[in-house]
């Protein structure tokens, strides 16, 4: 714990005239699950798109350290290498999984894509990999050779995870993971989620706007509202002595169960 | 007495913004030491402030002022304003926090519930398997039910996997809200023995007991606490 | 001063010299010279309307047109074959327009332009073969978006491309692609080697002759320059591997050469015969002296 893997800092961004997210601050520490919760509209996607390094920020800068390389500024990493770290080092969990995934290919070859990408040229060692990882994300190995659109929502969502994580990425940034699965299927993702960044000590961004997702997975949480980041804390603080306005309403909007 | 636990000065108010940021104070000028081997047991009525106070001291409320310091491994760590690490680190090594509900998560067994603490030490799988059969034992969970998650179990039941999960790491500092409050008397018993223990062992504790047996079994000192501005 | 036909006698004045202008030809050895230095790498060019339809061998007339001279002898095969319609047709072309000395003799040749196939006699220092492409992108089949599959080989990612020889391996538990086997070329971009079979990959690898590939509807050029590597991707539990017959040429009895199936007659009875038809014809001749 003695830098962090993630550090923004001023993070702005605007479309046209509107400010998508404003002046964002934070640092991730190694290990750590934060959550940027907010409602539809508020900018949380927007800020991970900057995080990630999908898109440009219009000011402030975000800084990753590498795993060998030291610290880099992502948004000036030339191209090449920005996209060989997305691909090794970091990994993208998409709300719809048709984003994350190649649909045309076998689910052994979504795995396996990073895996050759990276120079794998064993058929038998990438298929056991894949074999391997389908079976950590709790989808039966019959159907490793079906394609992902054959398959039901949550099963691509944990193939999208086990895609990702094949190349034991340390930093992991997932977009509404759960969002538009229904409830059990909902609890099976979040489970696996939270075994996974417990066993490989990932650290991770987690954009949500369910508050019941982000008090099982966080352990912090960024609270967006109109693009600024308007209170953040430890997820328990933010949910059980919220302070901000808006973050009270969110948190007094809950359904009980 | 070396101390483990501080506490100066310690304000804390409820801000309601929908309601005209309505300002409800709770805590005034709070002080309070605690050394290892003391259970200190806060005493007052409802509604007074005793689990907003046990809750601060956890970190899970923030206090406008005042300090909260514990020592944590060689030392003193101040929790209000603290980095919500450093408040992590401190609850994964010095501060366990047994409150009257258990918060489940889906589909995990209830003895992998119980074994987590002891893992995130770096405890090895079997060893805190062990531990965690050992206290579900003694609590008198029946072992048909520790491969289960706890979702679904009684009240009293959910209570006695969270008393285990708070105590399977030994931390040095334990807080307990109600830890006895829907227990039978035989389980009862159980968890003032395994707490009663702990304290022996040198942890110290802060608890709100209603059950006057319970805290007449456990406290080693009383600590009132009151409403600000009510008669003291 | 345009080199025209005319000028040489040939009769057909409306046309300059090869069919294309100069101004063309010109842009065009541009697209050839830059192809050559960046091996693989597909070269955009302004390609022309031919006066025969795309996919007949537009791109690969428009390579020949602009580096054919009149010392050139230039050979032209379909399938292997020196005798098929599109190869005559367009071989009488440039024995028209551009007044070159033809023929069938792959060692005879200066250029030898090629629908899907490589000549099985080896090529040597000075020759040039010239490739019809109908699509340049090796990628394109599995990644629609032209911008995208520019910038996969830009930055050299191809784990794409190892999927799709992954999901062939998953599906029929082998390499199944036999024509247009994927090729990284001087280790560094992955090329279309046009739909030749892959029995013929291993003769691109280290070829004195130059290859210029031209495909005429997407207007790309590329090229492998002699003594180039050309390695046909693979696994390594999985390696490239060449197709083998059983039977041997019905007509030379070749062993080592490429055989097409014929059915010759109503019961289905097949014979195989050499796809290359002057190869085929040297071995014939050879055994009849």
């Amino acid at each position: 714990m003695t830098t962090p893997i993630l550090s923004a800092k001023g993070v702005t961004k605007r479309f046209g005239g509107r400010v998508a997210c404003r002046g964002v601050n934070f640092d991730l520490w190694p290990g750590e699950v934060l959550g940027i919760v907010g409602e539809s509209g508020s900018g949380k996607t927007t800020l991970l798109n900057c995080l990630a390094g999908r898109l440009i920020p219009d000011e402030g800068h975000v800084a990753y350290e590498t795993a060998s390389a030291g610290t880099v500024d992502v948004h000036r990493l030339p191209e090449a290498r920005r996209r060989l770290l997305a691909r090794t080092e970091w990994g993208f969990v998409h709300q719809d999984a048709r984003e994350g995934l190649r649909m045309g290919a076998s689910a052994g070859a979504n795995i396996g894509e990073r895996l050759m990408a990276i120079g794998a040229r064993h058929y038998g060692d990438i298929r056991r990999t894949a074999s391997d990882w389908l079976t950590r994300v709790e989808i039966g190995l019959d159907r490793l050779d079906d394609r992902p659109a054959a398959y039901s929502g949550g099963m691509r969502q944990r193939l999208q995870i086990a895609r990702n994580l094949v190349s034991n990425p340390r930093l992991v940034f997932m977009d509404e993971p759960t969002g538009g699965l229904d409830v059990s299927v909902q609890a099976r993702l979040l489970d696996l989620l939270r075994g996974l960044v417990d066993s490989f000590h990932l650290s991770a961004v987690l954009v949500t706007h369910d508050l019941g997702v982000a008090r099982l997975l966080t352990h912090r949480l960024m609270v967006m509202h109109g693009g600024d980041i308007v209170e953040t804390g430890l997820t328990d603080q933010m949910l059980d002595d919220p302070q901000h306005a808006y973050t009270q309403m969110l948190v007094a909007s809950i359904l009980p169960v | 007495m070396p101390l483990v636990l501080r506490v100066q000065a310690l304000n804390k108010s409820f801000i309601m913004h929908a309601q005209g940021d309505l300002s409800l104070p709770v805590l005034r000028d709070v002080a309070l030491d605690v050394a290892p081997g003391e259970c200190l047991a806060l005493v007052g009525p409802s509604g007074a402030g005793k689990s907003t106070l046990l809750r601060s001291l956890f970190g899970n409320y923030r206090p406008q002022s005042g300090s909260i310091r514990v020592r944590h491994r060689t030392n003193w760590v101040e929790l209000v304003g603290a980095e919500p690490r450093v408040t992590l680190d401190v609850r994964r090594h010095t501060m366990g926090f047994v409150s009257q509900f258990l918060r489940v998560i889906p589909r995990v067994a209830t003895i992998d519930v119980v074994a987590e603490p002891m893992l995130r030490l770096g405890a090895s799988p079997e060893e805190a398997r062990r531990r965690a059969e050992f206290l579900l034992g003694i609590l008198g969970i029946p072992d048909r039910l520790w491969s289960l998650p706890p979702a679904t179990f009684s009240g009293g039941e959910q209570q006695r996997v969270n008393i285990a999960r708070s105590l399977i790491a030994e931390y040095p500092v334990l807080l307990l809200d109600e830890p006895t409050a829907s227990l039978d008397a035989a389980n009862r018993d159980s968890v003032i023995d395994l707490i009663r223990a702990r304290r022996k062992a040198g942890a110290a504790i802060v608890g709100i007991f209603h059950d006057v047996a319970v805290r007449d079994a456990l406290a080693t000192r009383l600590y009132p606490v009151d409403l600000p501005g009510a008669p003291a | 001063m345009p080199d025209t036909v005319q000028q040489n006698g040939h009769g057909e004045g409306a046309y300059n010299y090869a069919y294309l202008d100069e101004q063309t030809k010109r842009m065009i050895r541009r697209a050839i010279l830059k192809a050559v230095a960046v091996p693989g790498y597909q070269v955009p060019f302004g390609g022309r309307e031919m006066p025969l339809p795309y996919g007949w061998g537009t791109g690969g007339i428009q390579v020949t047109a602009a580096i054919i001279g009149r010392d050139d002898t230039l050979k032209v095969i379909d399938q292997g074959a020196d005798d098929t319609t599109n190869a005559v047709s367009i071989r009488r072309f440039f024995a028209r327009v551009a007044g070159v000395a033809t023929t069938t003799r792959t060692e005879e040749a200066t250029i030898i332009q090629t629908r899907h196939r490589v000549p099985e006699t080896s090529l040597k220092d000075g020759q040039i073969l010239v490739f019809q492409v109908p699509i340049p992108e090796p990628l394109r089949m599995l990644e629609p978006r032209e911008t995208e599959t520019r910038t996969l080989h830009a930055l050299c990612e191809y784990g794409v491309m190892q999927v799709s020889l992954y999901e062939s391996i998953a599906r029929h538990g082998r390499i199944a692609k036999t024509y247009n086997y994927p090729v990284l070329v001087n280790g560094r971009y992955i090329m279309s080697p046009s739909p030749i079979p892959k029995f013929d990959n291993p003769k691109l690898d280290r070829n004195p002759a130059l290859q210029l590939y031209g495909a005429g509807r997407e207007k790309r050029i590329y090229a492998v320059p002699p003594y180039t590597s050309v390695k046909s991707l693979d696994f390594e539990d999985h390696p490239f591997e060449i197709e083998r017959w059983t039977e041997c040429c019905a007509l030379c009895g070749s062993t080592e050469s490429f055989l097409d199936e014929m059915i010759v007659d109503d019961t289905g009875k097949r014979r195989f015969i050499c796809s290359d038809t002057d190869y085929c014809q040297e071995r014939q001749d050879g055994q009849r002296r």
